[in-house]
């Protein structure tokens, strides 16, 4: 049972994001989703926890298929799915502890103190232990980043969807990131998927890596197979070459 | 030439289409909202929070409205009554002006900015910031936790601080006629007791139920529906302000109409 996105089609007005992507998460993987800015990847991610309806095609989250949810059995769902955002959508007006708390207060049957030492434990595992008691302005933004982190992993879930996790970083708090999603695969077993474009950290992340272009699959593959890529688009993609995946359009 | 003709005609239409598609938007966004209240265990524990917020901290800028109201009503009455109506009907017009119009109408005009604008800017902030997708994966509907408790809270603490107002506003004409024009507090009283209903009561208190409804609804449902950036967090802010304004004004009639 994983994640499917079965010919996904999203448009939003005239603008086609998606048109027949498909893609399947296999159980205790890392599947990383590349692709240019603009090209769907986060709409795609959205369409794997609900956030999104498709308008033609199928999402199948362990053999549900989302569409077909009652809402309750939708939320229910969710509370098996970690999602770190782009910008990590911290709570401004909450302390880094309720931030990372919330969902479990939102999920039940664990007490005040429970949740104290869940969240403790979660901010240990992405280093930021002593800080819970901060609020997110005054976080620089890769803390912020771990803390979406600690915050998707609070109610231990199944699967973890990252969304653009090491954009906007330098380069020293990117491979904190990634290390951190590695060890969180490692560390909890989570199945992972992750939106990026940024080609070396999907090749150090990805068990396996898709290329998203526009609005279909255009690659899927190991690390190793997409280095070897003939296609030109995903070889000028991941090579920083446009005129290469011009000259195929 | 003919299109120039009809240019005034499509616009008017355009835009009775417009206000007609805004009024059906809002009123789906209002019943899902009534749908959200069976998740009381999310709303439940946020609603003393915004009962404080909406309610409590709006008390300053609706007395110090309501204080200068009464004074002119009491100056005004004055002026216009000096030599031909006894004096004691300045008690008369600022217990009523201030009971069925000004209380209520001026509480309402204020807080749709305070109130009004808060809750649009910061549930628009939210919605850019992806706090509401937040919400949502998180298993909170969204519009229990941030639409529900803010409604609820303007439904019960805008008739609360609606009679304040209007209690501070006959106070400050009383002492108003007491100071500036001679009078004594049993003419004020007498004036003030003359005409008084208690149904006076009951108009006020459903008037400004119905703003804190309208004010915080409204709120709600520019902030929530949000996009863009900083750009449509002030758009949705200007939007939520002068349509509750507006709605205001057009209930003040619909309630003189068929209340009184």
């Amino acid at each position: 049972m994983s994640i499917i996105l079965d010919d996904v089609y999203k448009a939003f007005g005239p603008h086609e994001v998606l048109r027949g992507f498909s893609l399947e998460v296999r159980d205790g993987e890392t599947l990383v989703v590349l692709g240019e800015s603009g090209s769907g990847k986060s709409v795609a991610l959205k369409h794997m926890v609900g956030l999104f309806s498709a308008d033609r095609g199928e999402v199948w989250v362990d053999g549900r298929k989302l569409r077909d949810l009652p809402t309750e059995e939708l939320y229910e769902l969710r509370r098996g799915i970690g999602y770190v955002f782009q910008f990590a959508a911290l709570f401004d007006s909450m302390t880094l502890e309720q931030n990372v708390g919330m969902g479990l207060r939102r999920i039940g049957g664990l007490s005040e103190q429970e949740i104290a030492k869940r969240v403790e434990e979660c901010l240990a595992v992405v280093d930021l232990d002593g800080l819970g008691a901060r609020y997110p302005a005054e976080l620089s933004g890769g803390q912020r980043k771990r803390t979406g982190i600690a915050r998707a992993i609070a109610a231990r879930p199944k699967y973890l969807l990252y969304d653009e996790p090491t954009t906007g970083l330098d380069p020293v708090t990117k491979a904190v990131i990634d290390q951190l999603i590695l060890r969180m695969k490692k560390e909890l077993g989570v199945t992972g998927v992750v939106i990026t474009h940024d080609v070396d950290s999907a090749c150090l992340v990805g068990d396996r890596i898709a290329m998203l272009y526009r609005g279909r699959r255009r690659f899927l593959g190991t690390p190793d197979e997409l280095k070897a890529t003939v296609d030109p688009v995903v070889k000028g993609f991941i090579e920083g070459r446009p005129e290469l995946m011009e000259e195929t359009e | 030439m003919t299109e120039r003709l009809l240019a005034p005609f499509t616009a008017i239409g355009r835009a009775a289409l417009s206000l007609a598609s805004g009024i059906g938007r809002w009123g789906v966004f209002a019943g899902d909202t009534v749908r959200s209240l069976r998740h009381v265990d999310v709303w439940g524990r946020l609603l003393l929070e915004q009962m404080s917020r909406i309610g409590a901290d709006s008390v300053p800028i609706a007395l110090f409205i309501s204080t200068f109201t009464g004074v002119v009503l009491a100056l005004q009455a004055s002026y216009t009554f000096t030599g031909a109506i006894p004096m004691y009907f300045v008690g008369v017009l600022v217990g009523k002006t201030m009971m069925l119009e000004l209380g209520p109408v001026l509480t309402g005009l204020a807080l749709s900015g305070r109130v009004g604008a808060n809750i649009a800017a910061e549930l628009g902030t939210m919605r850019v910031t992806e706090q509401v997708d937040a919400l949502e994966t998180m298993a909170y509907p969204p519009l229990a936790y941030l639409v529900a408790p803010r409604v609820l809270a303007g439904i019960i603490m805008f008739p609360i601080v609606t009679v304040l107002a209007v209690g501070i506003g006959v106070v400050s004409g009383w002492l108003t006629s007491l100071q500036l024009l001679d009078m004594s507090t049993a003419e004020f009283l007498r004036g003030l007791t003359l005409f008084f209903r208690p149904f006076d009561v009951v108009f006020t208190v459903i008037k400004a139920t119905s703003f804190g409804l309208i004010v915080t609804s409204i709120g709600c449902y520019f902030g929530f529906h949000t996009r863009g950036g900083a750009a449509g967090v002030g758009q949705s802010t200007t939007r939520a302000v002068v349509a509750s304004s507006m709605v205001i004004l057009v209930l003040d009639a619909f309630w003189a109409v068929v209340l009184l």
